[in-house]
């Protein structure tokens, strides 16, 4: 049985944080879906351009020092960087100027045009993001530490044997923090409720003054936080580099599963699919080659969109004609 | 003007099927973009500016310049081919993908092309017959050398024995991971090791599920065939399970700086197989220095100077050279074709006095390809990080494989294609 299998316990573990990691990409898609209908595919580039923004400031490194050096100017560091906090903000600085570019730039131009217009414009977003941000740091592996606790926890190996990564508790901590904030912040401020009423009916929101570009600039500079706080906990994982915006493809199964509208489902959804993906791979995956995990997860969404096509907790939409 | 606007672009047409001037041309397929651009750039800059080097100092190769044409594959399959077919009518010498998915789609086409490839240390295993293969070639060493020198080197902790013992490979899910499992499986039961086979899915930035089967099945030693982020996750995932590091030996392609510094002190002791001497103490490097780096002609962003993949890509420059003068000295021509550069690879000789001459003393092994062998010599050495001075450094010699179990494997491969494809073999 599994359950007597001292590894089940562990594993089970392993998969909630790890799908608390699925569910902070997940989020930053839904905060941006529920907010204006866009499903925003540059959400796991935002993630790696946050991180690299974050890790630039850090070390004090010049952006686009490697086309700067054209000029005849050839530094690739302004000095030592800035401490980890200050960096932080910063880089929360950059994000929602970003913001304010993609809602000027990209979204402003396509206002009342289908939703497939708008995801298109935010497939080529990711592609021109990775673009620059691959001039503006360069696309070397860059070491991410802004100080968190890494490696196995020894209070817990000592008590249970179990090896549960300290940074991934962190992950699970930070983005319980998150969820609340937003939670609160989309119920109890101004500014959330004007959120929901342009989520609820654009139209009815813009008739009593509500400005839908700057919802919009909130939405996603609320969204870049997120994609921070996500490109920090993955970056200091497996390093700060351009595979960093795959992310993305972990947090689609999550927002089937947990329903496009709902951050409560962006966390369930995420653990459902860290778990049963683990335990999958790891009691059926040896017996049938491995490797099951990428399409474990979404073979798992698919089957509650068999029951639940609107997901787990989605609004169910039901258009009359 | 009809027919004088056809005329012109026949003209072109035809124009762009020959040398455009008298150079050696080569494509350059390297990734400088996605998620494997981190070990791509720095090959590519390696090998760009030994060829710059080599322009600049010698005026190229028997008095011909070298024209390198970059194209970028972004490490994809059908970007590669694309890349192929659009260069190959420039007067193409050879091709060096550094894919192995893009190497297998290649092999027919430029074997039909009379195009020769240079896969080195990746792509085909069984392309060292070059009975069979006759334009691939993939010296200093193939996949199952590697692995065959791996576990000679956990047979060495062992005290000659791995009897008894688990060995797990832990590989990127594609064909390049998958080519050395018949050779752990047959050298397994050889030597009597339990192999553990554990897959990982491409990009591998989420591998709990394959560490915890580490944990769970205990193998006294993990080897890794990885590419990319995977590399990065698989040591930080084996440091916080606390393997030994020392127990944990990667591919010569996870083997680089990328692969061990995001992992911190944590990836102290980790091991893996290497080609080529690691640093930058050699005239090459002095030469480079000089005549690029000085001069402002550094490629990319002149930041990945004396990394493992640099050094490596700076060694597939300087074979290529050698190839086309060996090509010049055989047929008697400073100006060759595809084909006569195939000639100059099958005839490639590089001894210890003549790698010294070219500034690589002491860098890496003896070359002897011959017809047959495509593949030798198939000697590597095996690196270990130092995570507090963050450098690499040999901690055997270079050592050979088991040509008993690796040559069989070839031989029993080649022979398939050769009967699948209906080659009878091309050396007499």
């Amino acid at each position: 049985m599994f359950f007597l299998d001292p590894f089940f316990y562990e594993i089970l573990i392993s998969g909630l944080l790890a799908g608390v990691m699925y569910a902070l990409v997940a989020l930053g898609f839904v905060l941006i879906f529920k907010a204006s209908g866009i499903f925003n595919f540059a959400q796991g580039v935002l993630a790696l351009f946050a991180a690299l923004t974050l890790v630039g400031f850090q070390t004090g490194q010049i952006p686009f020092a490697h086309l700067l050096s054209l000029f005849g100017l050839h530094a690739t560091h302004w000095g030592a960087g800035f401490p980890t906090i200050v960096a932080l903000l910063f880089s929360l600085g950059v994000m929602v100027l970003l913001a304010w570019l993609i809602v000027q730039i990209v979204l402003k131009p396509l206002v009342n045009q289908e939703g497939i217009i708008l995801f298109m414009a935010t497939i080529g977003l990711a592609y021109v993001l990775e673009g620059v941000g691959d001039l503006m740091w360069g696309a070397n592996v860059k070491e991410l530490n802004i100080g968190l606790p890494e490696g196995p926890s020894e209070i817990i190996l000592d008590a249970t044997d179990m090896f549960i990564d300290k940074l991934e508790i962190s992950a699970a901590i930070v983005a319980i923090v998150l969820v609340v904030s937003l939670t609160l912040f989309s119920q109890y401020t101004k500014m959330g409720r004007a959120l929901r009423a342009v989520a609820d009916d654009h139209q009815a929101a813009l008739s009593v003054g509500i400005s839908l570009e700057t919802i919009w600039w909130i939405v996603w500079s609320v969204s870049g936080l997120v994609a921070l706080v996500a490109g920090v906990m993955w970056g200091a994982k497996s390093g700060v580099q351009f595979s960093l915006s795959l992310i993305a493809l972990k947090a689609l199964p999550v927002l089937m599963l947990g329903g496009f509208t709902s951050i409560p489902g962006a966390i369930v959804g995420g653990l459902i699919i860290g778990v049963g993906e683990k335990l999958f791979e790891f009691y059926i995956g040896p017996l049938i080659g491995g490797a099951t995990e990428n399409w474990f997860a979404y073979m798992l969404a698919l089957l509650f969109l068999l029951f639940r096509p609107q997901g787990l907790f989605g609004e169910k939409i039901i258009e009359r004609v | 003007m009809k027919k004088f606007t056809l005329a012109a672009v026949a003209a072109a047409l035809v124009g762009s099927m020959v040398p455009a001037s008298a150079d050696h041309t080569i494509p350059l397929l390297s990734y400088r973009t996605g998620p494997y651009a981190p070990n791509g750039i720095p090959y590519a800059d390696g090998v760009t500016d030994y060829i710059n080097m080599i322009n600049a100092r010698d005026g190229g190769v028997g008095g011909v310049p070298i024209n390198l044409i970059e194209c970028e594959t972004g490490y994809n399959t059908e970007r590669g081919v694309e890349c192929y077919e659009s260069t190959k009518g420039q007067g193409a010498l050879v091709y060096f993908p550094l894919s192995t998915g893009i190497t297998y789609q290649l092999i027919p086409k430029a074997t039909a092309d009379d195009i020769p490839i240079h896969s080195m240390g990746y792509g085909r295993t069984s392309a060292a017959d070059g009975n069979t293969f006759s334009h691939v070639f993939n010296f200093p060493g193939t996949y199952w050398d590697a692995a065959s020198i791996i576990i000679k080197h956990m047979m060495d902790m062992e005290g000659g024995s791995l009897e008894g013992k688990k060995v797990a490979l832990v590989y990127h899910n594609s064909a390049y991971g998958k080519e050395p499992i018949r050779t752990l499986e047959e050298l397994s039961k050889k030597h009597g090791y339990e192999l553990l086979l554990l897959p990982v899915d491409h990009p591998g930035q989420e591998q709990k599920s394959t560490w915890l089967q580490v944990r769970k099945e205990k193998p006294d030693f993990v080897t890794m065939w990885g590419w990319g982020v995977m590399n990065q996750v698989a040591i930080s995932e084996a440091a916080s399970i606390r393997f030994p590091m020392d127990r944990f030996i990667g591919v010569w392609w996870s083997a680089s700086e990328n692969d061990v510094l995001p992992a911190g002190d944590k990836s102290d002791g980790y091991k893996a197989i290497a080609m080529n001497r690691p640093g930058t103490d050699f005239g090459a490097y002095r030469d480079i220095q000089k005549h690029v780096i000085d001069a402002g002609n550094a490629a990319g962003a002149g930041d990945q100077v004396g990394t493992i993949l640099y050094s490596r890509g700076m060694l597939n420059a300087a074979y290529m050279v050698e190839a086309i003068r060996t090509a010049q000295k055989i047929h008697g021509a400073a100006d060759i074709t595809p084909g006569m550069m195939r000639d100059g690879l099958e005839n490639l000789k590089i001894d210890q006095a003549r790698w010294t001459e070219m500034g690589f003393d002491n860098f890496t092994s003896t070359i002897d390809v011959t017809c047959e062998n495509h593949g030798g010599p198939g000697l590597g050495a095996i690196q270990q990080w130092d995570a507090s001075s963050k450098t690499w450094s040999l901690i055997t010699d270079f050592v050979g494989a088991d040509r008993d179990v690796v040559d069989a494997l070839i031989e029993a491969d080649a022979s398939a294609y050769a009967a699948e494809n209906n080659i009878s073999g091309h050396c007499k």
